[in-house]
């Protein structure tokens, strides 16, 4: 394997797979997929649609689970611990792993309320502290100078950039490390993916963001690394520039250069 | 062409029967309670006492009456709320297929009992067994109404509450769950809240549902329309009232015409209750 050449000598290794195969009820979907996602970089997934790219992300947090039926086989390892073992508690875990979905999905509730639900239900409930997380929240995603006269207001009235970014904060309030996102801007309009982009080029330093994107000129802008996926296989793992001015595999080079997908 | 025209015209007034039917129900109640507006004076309504067969004096106080339904139904809804809101979110939420495919039979089940056959085990099985546990003269009070009339409100309330749950988004969830919230805080505090307004509106239609049940009430509360809030006196409802009374009153008498008051309360009441249903299911989008 060349991935232990692959990151900088003090890269961490945040997530590591080893051989892990998914299923939904008797339909493998994942294939003996071993990969190690580097830590406060940016690792996009690309691949044709079907591939199981959201499979494999979902796995990060165990977002599966809540689907009947499936089985993960593997290990799946984050800062070193199996979260796949018994003992694992997912809530724990998905305050380490945040998630943003490819449609905005704010509550039907106010800004405030949307940030501050995470924080919430994990136990907060001084008012100063929550208003302290809501608004650094919504700082670090770009929002705070467009919503702080109207927090109070239902979330469902942003745009739909607004809603995506509000999901961001959402998402940031509860003090992730790393963050998840699936196709995040497929649905928003171009300037409105440029910020969403350029918000990922802000966090970068800070979290470890694993991007689902059907877009090549998106993986290649925000990307450090980047991980082929076709057929439920990771096909090829390299740096970003690599795979898309070098790629090993034919496969690839047919993708990024779009003669199938 | 005349053709196209007569189906259209077809068309049209098969849609503004059911207009034309409310618009004349309430005509023809309104004329036949009207006379009661000269002779005895609408002030007779507001009587606390319904005695309109007497040698001495009749009475037609419809307050009894309006208490009666009015404990009978805040009894029962009193029960049905929480079972129903309770049994829509385990079989929406917590329920396994297999689960729901066994139960939601059965309150399928429950709706379809006649309602005279619910009150036969009202009389036989309910009464007796309040009569022995309070200690009563008689089995046959406000809270054994309430009780069958739970039983006919559960299946409602039950369906339209679940289905204003499943219309919550997916992405609710997710975005919930995917915060680390538990199964039961994401149900109360994202779901739930998500579908109160459909909640609600199935309430609503349920208390009307409740508030006209005629014949269990009629079997089983007893039929004393004497005044009270006690849940284990006998009480006599409006709808019992009415089925009660209606076919041995002289046509014409004031009796007969304060019958007719009594439906126009009724019809008022349920016609507030299905306008706040309506309007709260509008207003929170889930119905055209
Ligand atoms: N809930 C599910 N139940 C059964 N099969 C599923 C489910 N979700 C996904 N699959 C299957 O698993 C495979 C991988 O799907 P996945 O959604 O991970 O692909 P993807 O790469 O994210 O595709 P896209 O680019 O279209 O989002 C597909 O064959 C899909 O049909
Ligand atoms: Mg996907």
């Amino acid at each position: 394997m060349v991935e232990t050449s692959l990151f900088p000598a003090d890269t961490d290794h945040v997530i590591t797979t080893r051989q892990v195969n998914f299923f939904y009820g008797a339909v493998q979907a994942l294939f003996d997929i071993t990969m190690d996602i580097p830590g406060r970089r940016v690792t996009a997934f690309i691949g044709p649609s079907g591939c199981g790219k959201s499979t494999f992300l979902r796995i990060f947090n165990r977002m599966n689970d809540t689907i009947a039926g499936t089985r993960l086989e593997g290990e799946v390892l984050i800062n070193g611990e199996d979260i796949y073992q018994k003992s694992n508690n997912v809530v724990h875990l998905r305050r380490k792993v945040g998630m943003v979905f490819q449609k905005s999905n704010p509550f039907p509730k106010s800004i405030f309320d949307n940030v501050a639900y995470g924080p919430r239900i994990h136990g907060i409930k001084d008012k100063q502290q929550l208003a302290g997380i809501v608004e650094q929240s919504l700082m670090r995603s770009a929002l705070w100078d467009e919503v702080k006269d109207r927090l109070e207001t239902n979330a469902l009235g942003l745009s739909g950039g607004q809603q995506q970014r509000l999901c961001i904060a959402r998402a940031l309030a509860v003090g992730p490390e790393i963050l998840l996102m699936d196709e995040p801007a497929s649905a928003l309009d171009p300037k409105s993916t440029i910020r969403i982009e350029d918000l990922i080029g802000e966090l970068r330093n800070d979290y470890t963001i694993v991007i689902v994107t059907h877009n090549m000129q998106q993986a290649a802008r925000i990307s450090d690394y980047t991980a082929f996926f076709y057929e439920g296989r990771l096909v090829e793992f390299n740096a970003t520039k690599k795979i898309f001015t070098k790629p090993r595999e034919k496969q690839t080079e047919d993708y990024i250069t779009g003669r199938f997908g | 062409m005349w053709k196209d025209k007569a189906m259209r015209l077809l068309m049209v007034s098969a849609a503004s029967t059911s207009i034309c039917l409310v618009v004349l129900i309430f005509f023809f109640l309104a004329r036949e309670s009207a006379p009661f507006i000269v002779k005895p004076g609408l002030g007779a309504l507001f009587d606390t006492q319904w005695i309109p067969v007497s040698f001495i004096k009749e009475r037609f106080g419809l307050l009894p009456l309006i208490t009666g339904s009015a404990l009978v139904t805040g009894l029962s809804m009193l029960f049905t709320i929480p079972l129903s809101v309770l049994g829509a979110i385990y079989i929406a939420e917590i329920a396994s297929p297999v689960e729901r495919e066994f139960l939601k039979p059965f309150i399928e089940l429950l709706a379809s009992i006649p309602s005279v056959v619910l009150g036969f085990f009202g009389l036989m099985v309910l009464a007796p067994l309040i009569k022995h546990f309070f200690g009563l003269g008689t089995g046959l009070t406000a809270l054994t109404g309430a009780f069958l009339l739970t039983l006919m409100a559960i299946p409602t309330v039950i369906t339209l509450s679940e289905d204003a749950i499943n219309s919550v988004p997916r992405a609710y969830k997710d975005a919930s769950q995917a915060l680390g919230a538990s199964d039961l805080q994401t149900i109360f505090q994202v779901i739930i809240p998500a579908a109160l307004p459909g909640i609600i509106a199935a309430i609503m239609l349920g208390t009307g549902r409740v508030i006209g049940e005629t014949m269990a009430v009629l079997m089983v509360t007893g039929n004393s329309a004497l005044m009270t809030w006690s849940p284990l006196a006998p009480v006599r409802t409006m709808t019992a009232t009415i089925a009660a009374e209606m076919g041995e009153v002289s046509f014409g008498s004031i009796h007969y015409h304060s019958l007719f008051w009594i439906g126009l309360v009724l019809l008022a009441v349920t016609f507030i209750l299905n306008i706040i249903a309506q309007r709260v299911l509008v207003r929170y989008g889930m119905m055209k």
